[in-house]
């Protein structure tokens, strides 16, 4: 980890080193969904494991941007939600009447506004530095602001106003859900790459600082921009890689199937459908380790490696370190687009209200910090962790804060105790935050 | 008249909210710099201790006016703040002790103390949510108007009201002591000068006998009580929400980072510039235009630059092309 003190505390906490470690806590984690399974529900415990696995691949996306490169971004949301618009814009049917209404204006707009910025960026570098340098800069902002906006709002306007009860928006283009995945990865990887082209330069809290700004400004875009995808009025039923549940129950090869083994329809046509997705999501989970395996025990992990330990002398050794950085922070965006994009095909809605940054940045972090940093394992067995815990935690302090108030009176207070008890998730991952940076600070599954 | 009315228009609801808002993020901006400043971290916590702040007061108005005392015409959170402060600074320095004081010693990277921080901001905000739950809450009480519309109309005889807020009059009021009496502490006294020395030089400092310990913990204690004044005020101006907190923490370090991270003028005159064009970019300008211009040019639309939504990107935009343009900020800030 980048810049951590090598404390003796560290190296003493680790009672079994390397793989023998890494299958024991894998056990463990393990231990926890059986569990859940055997004492709770198998629907309940693939739900926990689907969404584990999504967390795991963005926790593996920080990882390429901490652990590989040391780059302290905290921009994750924006990304997830990138990956969640293109779900919508890849895989929902178009909007009838939509893009006829105002698609091509709006389109003609968003091409004005890119060749103003375009422009700016050009004329400033071209031009002498100066006062003429100040001018024309502005001068080409206000005006490309205007022409934007004189051809952007009417068509907005036209759009929004078709049918807004159920559309409003452009729709989509009616392709295969799995394709919005890799779609996904590549609409957060042009806005990680014009992200880090501004504020890669910038000192390591000031990165953090701009992309928590940029991820609140791709949330707002997304919440307010209805024409885009409808906004915080949320675009339903979008279409599902697997079969639905009720089809499965109609089908009379599955109910044959169902009997024969001795299952209730209803609840195995329901983990027939969690398994799928685990199957989907473990493929794509386990591409990504080995593609990033594969990178990290490459030559350009090891450059990776040594720029992050020391910038300096890598530079001096002829490494092009805001290259790089640029690259891996683009690379580590699209993997958590395509997780993004990978959720959402999994709620099979976008809801832009429910994005916050204590769940899908901050949360991310602590699996990867509590997994290790810069190791691809280590993020996995992190998001695994740290999701189940996640979801646990409610129920678990519920059920404590009930044990506590037995013996109360009925009151205020003791409905305010137990009310509270949602509360405990953030104070729990907060706790588990500092004790893992306190007492390993190299996570569960350190790096070598 | 009509460019009087236009003037009143705007400041009533460009220059009045701007200024109540801009002294807000000032005071955030002032805590988070000075920590920076000391600590040497970005606090991450910052906008979460905001808001515990204010939740004690909270509590604290509650049981005053419980027991029936009120200020008058003023809100009674005030009376409140002296006694919310004390408990927002004894609850940092147990953070810093159970927390932070270990990764000085160790001279962990400034990088693993924002880390800690992010623990530190989960465990707040739980720990917010506990206390006083999720709703948005509004503590104000005493006067609503220190000047209404409708008085204004009457003593002026314009057709544009102007109405001055009990709370924007109390912020910017309480701004000031505040800021006063900051800048007496850090010119004056001795600890104040020894926090200067602390921030511009640690190892000179440390070798004139300056107590690093008692540095971090006056620190602490300043902190708290910039942090829970800004939060008392923003939430007795806005209505007090846990999630809102934790979102001042951009325009909070942007104002810091524009004025120059450490720069105590620095966070204030970025505060102002933040706050400003947060409201001059998102305002309908429409009525003051109106007003202006003949009726044959009056505007169809609002004159909006930009929806309100996209307030965030403003202090963005300006957080960057102060970066890329003078990267120290606008009064020469350290980056470390």
């Amino acid at each position: 980890m980048s810049g951590a003190p090598a404390t003796p505390s560290m190296t003493a906490a680790a009672p079994a080193q390397g793989p023998a470690r890494a299958l024991l806590l894998a056990a463990f984690v393990a231990m926890l969904f059986i569990g859940t399974g055997l004492f709770q529900s198998w629907t309940l415990a693939l739900l926990i494991v689907n969404m584990a696995l999504v967390s795991s691949i963005m926790a593996l996306g920080v990882n390429i941007q901490w652990g590989y490169a040391g780059l302290f971004s905290v921009g994750t949301m924006g990304f997830v939600a990138l990956g969640g618009l293109s779900v919508v814009l890849v895989s929902s049917a178009p909007a009838p009447g939509g893009w006829a209404a105002g698609g091509p204006g709006i389109l003609l707009g968003l091409m004005m506004g890119a060749a103003t910025i375009a422009a700016a960026v050009m004329a400033a570098a071209k031009l002498p530095k100066g006062r003429i340098r100040t001018l024309g800069v502005a001068a080409i902002l206000i005006v490309g602001f205007l022409i934007f906006r004189g051809i952007f709002d009417p068509a907005v306007q036209a759009v929004e106003a078709n049918n807004p009860a159920a559309h409003g928006n452009l729709g989509g283009l009616g392709l295969p859900v799995l394709l919005a995945w890799p779609v996904g990865g590549l609409l957060a990887a042009a806005a990680a790459w014009a992200i880090g082209k501004t504020a890669l330069g910038l000192r390591s809290d000031y990165l953090a600082i701009a992309t928590l700004g940029i991820a609140e400004i791709i949330l707002a875009v997304l919440k307010n921009e209805d024409w885009l995808a409808r906004g915080v009025k949320n675009v339903i039923s979008l279409p599902r890689p697997v079969p639905y549940e009720v089809d499965l129950q109609r089908s009379q090869a599955f109910l044959n199937w169902a009997s024969s083994w001795g299952f209730d329809p209803i609840t195995a046509s329901s983990i027939v459908v969690r398994l799928m997705y685990t199957g989907l999501f473990a493929i794509v989970l386990l591409a990504l380790i080995w593609l990033s395996q594969a990178a990290l025990h490459s030559p350009w992990g090891r450059m990776m490696r040594a720029i992050r330990d020391n910038e300096v002398s890598a530079e001096a050794m002829g490494k092009d370190v805001t290259r790089r950085h640029l690259q891996v922070f683009i690379l580590g965006s699209a993997v958590i687009g395509i997780a993004g994009a990978m959720m959402t095909t999994l709620d099979g809605q976008l809801t832009p209200g429910s994005y916050s940054p204590l769940r899908f940045t901050f949360l991310i972090w602590v699996m990867v910090i509590v997994g290790g940093s810069g190791n691809n394992w280590g993020s996995v067995l992190g998001g695994f962790l740290i999701w189940w815990l996640w979801v646990m935690v409610e129920p678990i302090g519920n059920w404590a804060m009930t044990v506590i108030t037995t013996g109360m009176a009925d009151g205020w207070l003791k409905g305010h105790l137990i009310n509270s008890a949602a509360h405990m998730r953030l104070l729990t991952m907060g706790i588990i935050l500092l004790l893992v940076l306190r007492f390993a600070p190299k996570g569960l599954l350190p790096e070598r | 008249m009509d460019i009087l009315n236009a003037l009143v228009a705007f400041l009533n609801f460009v220059f009045i909210p701007g200024l109540a808002y801009g002294a807000q993020l000032a005071l955030g901006a002032l805590g988070a710099t000075l920590i920076y400043s000391i600590l040497r971290f970005s606090n991450f916590a910052h906008g979460d201790t905001m808001a515990i702040g204010t939740v004690f007061v909270i509590l604290l108005t509650w049981g005053l006016q419980s027991v029936g005392v009120s200020f008058g015409p003023l809100p009674t959170a005030l009376l409140a703040l002296p006694f919310g402060i004390v408990l927002t600074a004894i609850l940092l320095l147990a953070t810093d002790r159970a927390v932070y004081r270990y990764y000085r010693r160790v001279k962990a990277a400034p990088v693993i103390l924002v880390m800690a921080s992010l623990g530190v901001m989960f465990i707040l905000n739980g720990i917010t949510r506990f206390i006083i739950g999720t709703s948005d809450i509004s503590f104000t009480d005493g006067e609503r108007f220190i000047l209404t519309a409708g008085d204004f109309r009457a003593a002026t005889g314009l057709a544009e009201g102007l109405a001055i807020r009990t709370t924007q009059g109390v912020t910017v009021v309480v701004a000031l002591i505040a800021v006063g009496l900051l800048f007496w502490f850090l010119q004056k006294t001795r600890t104040g000068k020894s926090m200067r020395a602390f921030s511009d030089n640690e190892d000179l400092a440390l070798l004139s006998g300056i107590n690093p310990d008692r540095v971090v913990t006056v620190t602490w204690i300043v902190a708290a009580a910039l942090a829970t004044t800004a939060g008392t005020l923003y939430g007795l101006d806005k209505g007090f929400s846990p999630f809102t907190y934790f979102q001042l923490l951009l325009p909070i370090f942007a104002a810091a980072i524009v004025g120059g991270l450490g720069s105590p003028i620095g966070a204030i005159a970025g505060g102002f510039v933040i706050a400003f064009s947060e409201v001059m970019v998102t305002y309908a300008w429409k009525k003051v235009v109106t007003y202006l211009l003949p009726d044959s040019l009056a505007p169809e639309g609002l004159v909006q630059l930009m929806s309100t939504d996209y307030k965030f990107a403003v202090s963005f935009v300006i957080l960057i092309i102060v970066l890329l343009v003078m990267p120290t900020g606008l009064f020469k800030g350290k980056s470390i």
